[in-house]
């Protein structure tokens, strides 16, 4: 009985854990685990040659990594949880050891603090808005948390209304909820979106691309057409253009956007544009 | 409405196909005490001499509802899976510090019965060791699995779309998994992933689920007569077999990420 399964040990090549900068921009797997850099102090400000003195002379300093979406600690080890690219951002200051994510493509949305989402009202329920954001659970919205309102004058918002907000409590544990101002107290964009218009569903990886900085869709779309447009973090985009017409077209042409390469995109968009 | 037709006219996003034939060298290496002949002419399989798995394809992200779903095809099996979640769950299915998971198995014709009701429960066993339910609380994540035609190896091939339907929503996971099924000939021959036709005539039929991590064991359902020591070499033979799935995973999930 022992033979076989010495047999098989040769075969148990388990992924062995791999240094995570040799791995960055790659496709990793579930279940992979990732070493961190284990730096020793860099350099001082104070100029070349000079290191903070350390009370354990023999242990090298830890360096302070974030653990972004897709990753786990486990251990002094990262370990993988969704599949996709591997990614790694400096951090801004210079200490630390920034943070590692992963970049996925999914559908479903799950409520995180400080995102901004599109929400549909769905129930009123007293002082409070049950509002659905594609994630498992409706939200909150307290009345009170739209720009000027108070007890006595109250928002008006209906049930099927587009509300515009981001998350203050968004945890596993905990209903979501959401609020219409920022906080200065003022709406910054957000609350109630307005009549007609067109609100369409996208994957969590396109809204991120829109929203990149740098992203050329959006100002090769805005010279299309007139439109007013509002991207939420879960996957939800709202748009309105002078004529229906020109709304589906848009709507039509961001959906694309995901499978088509940058030159079909032009192509089309030159199309539209001549006619 | 006009969205709706473009959405189905654009179709399935990725397809990937990738044929992977696991022969060669795991068998020199390998069963030194089994008794392994060369299968030349066994049924419709066409397949290398020893022990080998059929033409494996994948297609990942073709159904547009579901927030995942895979289809997996071994050899003439072929098997379709939708996942959903973390979505709502009833209060009275809700578990509090962890998601519930469920999973549907409807066979190819007629309604569903006791037989797909305790695959399912073997599915569910998997799936529940290897997703981070205690990441997603008091939501249900759903595994609807179709059978689109069944040609023998049907319970490996359902695990093998259940986990490639995970990974496409996004579940967290701790590790992949996947399936193999071994059949025992009357005489102890060993065959991977059989033909509906060697099920029948097998002494016994092994399925294992095995974990990407450290080819451990997660589930084995198993069928008819075999001995101690029998269960031992099929057990290292579905190790030594689940290194091809895995890898064929791997390949197909960087092809998928390469495109975009």
């Amino acid at each position: 009985m022992a033979e076989p399964v010495s047999v098989a040990a040769e075969y148990l090549a388990g992924s062995r854990a791999r240094a995570a900068r040799t791995v960055l921009g790659q496709v990793v797997l579930p279940g992979e685990e990732l070493l961190l850099p284990e730096q020793e102090d860099a350099e001082g400000p104070g100029g070349a040659g000079e290191r903070p003195l350390s009370l354990n002379a023999g242990a090298r300093s830890r360096v302070r990594v974030v653990c972004g979406p897709g990753l786990r600690r486990c251990g002094d080890r990262l370990l993988v949880t969704k599949c996709g690219r591997l990614r790694h951002k400096e951090p801004g200051s210079g200490y630390g050891g920034g943070v590692y994510w992963v970049d996925s493509q999914q559908k479903r949305y799950v409520p995180v603090k400080g995102d901004h989402v599109i929400g549909i009202v769905t129930a009123k329920s007293g002082d409070i808005f049950k509002v659905d954001v594609g994630g498992s659970e409706p939200a909150s919205l307290s009345y009170l948390s739209f720009e000027g309102a108070t007890k006595r004058n109250r928002p008006n918002v209906q049930v099927g209304d587009l509300i515009y907000g981001q998350f203050v409590v968004a945890n596993k544990d905990m209903e979501p909820e959401m609020v219409c101002i920022d906080s200065c107290g003022r709406a910054n964009g957000m609350g109630v979106i307005g009549q007609d218009g067109l609100l369409f569903k996208v994957t969590l990886g396109l809204i991120r691309k829109l929203l990149a900085p740098d992203c050329e869709i959006i100002q090769e779309v805005g010279k299309l057409y007139p439109l007013e447009i509002v991207f939420g973090m879960n996957g939800r985009i709202w748009v309105k253009a002078k004529t229906i017409q020109q709304t589906l077209i848009l709507a039509n042409i961001l959906e694309a956007c995901e499978h088509m390469t940058s030159d079909q995109r032009k192509q089309i968009f030159s199309r539209l544009a001549e006619s | 409405m006009v969205t709706q037709s473009v959405r189905s006219a654009r179709g399935r996003a990725e397809v990937i196909i990738a044929a992977t034939r696991g022969v060669g060298a795991m068998e020199e290496e390998m069963h030194t005490d089994a008794k392994i002949r060369a299968e030349i002419g066994t049924g419709c399989s066409p397949r290398g001499p020893g022990c080998s798995l059929r033409h494996f394809a994948c297609e990942q992200n073709l159904l547009s509802r579901p927030d995942g779903s895979a289809s997996f095809l071994q050899g003439d099996t072929s098997v379709l899976a939708g996942v959903y979640g973390p979505a709502e769950v009833k209060v009275s299915k809700e578990i509090f510090n962890k998601a519930t998971l469920e999973v549907i198995l409807r066979p190819k014709i007629g309604l569903p019965g006791v037989a797909e009701k305790s695959r399912e429960r073997l599915i569910r066993n998997t799936c529940e060791a290897v997703i981070l339910g205690t990441l997603h609380p008091r939501t249900s994540i759903t595994v609807v699995l179709q059978v689109v035609s069944d040609a023998g190896s049907l319970l490996a091939c359902c695990l093998n779309a259940a986990c490639m339907a995970l990974v496409d929503a996004g579940v967290p996971m701790r590790a992949l998994f996947c399936g193999v099924t071994c059949a025992l000939d009357s005489d102890g021959t060993l065959v991977l992933d059989p033909t509906s036709k060697q099920e029948k005539e097998a002494r016994a039929v092994l399925t294992f689920a095995l974990d990407s991590v450290e080819r451990k064991l997660l589930m084995s359902s198993t069928k008819g007569l075999y001995s101690d020591s029998e269960l031992q070499q099929c057990l290292a033979a579905a190790q030594a077999a689940s290194q091809h799935v895995f890898r064929f995973y791997r390949e197909s999930l960087q092809r998928r990420y390469s495109k975009s």
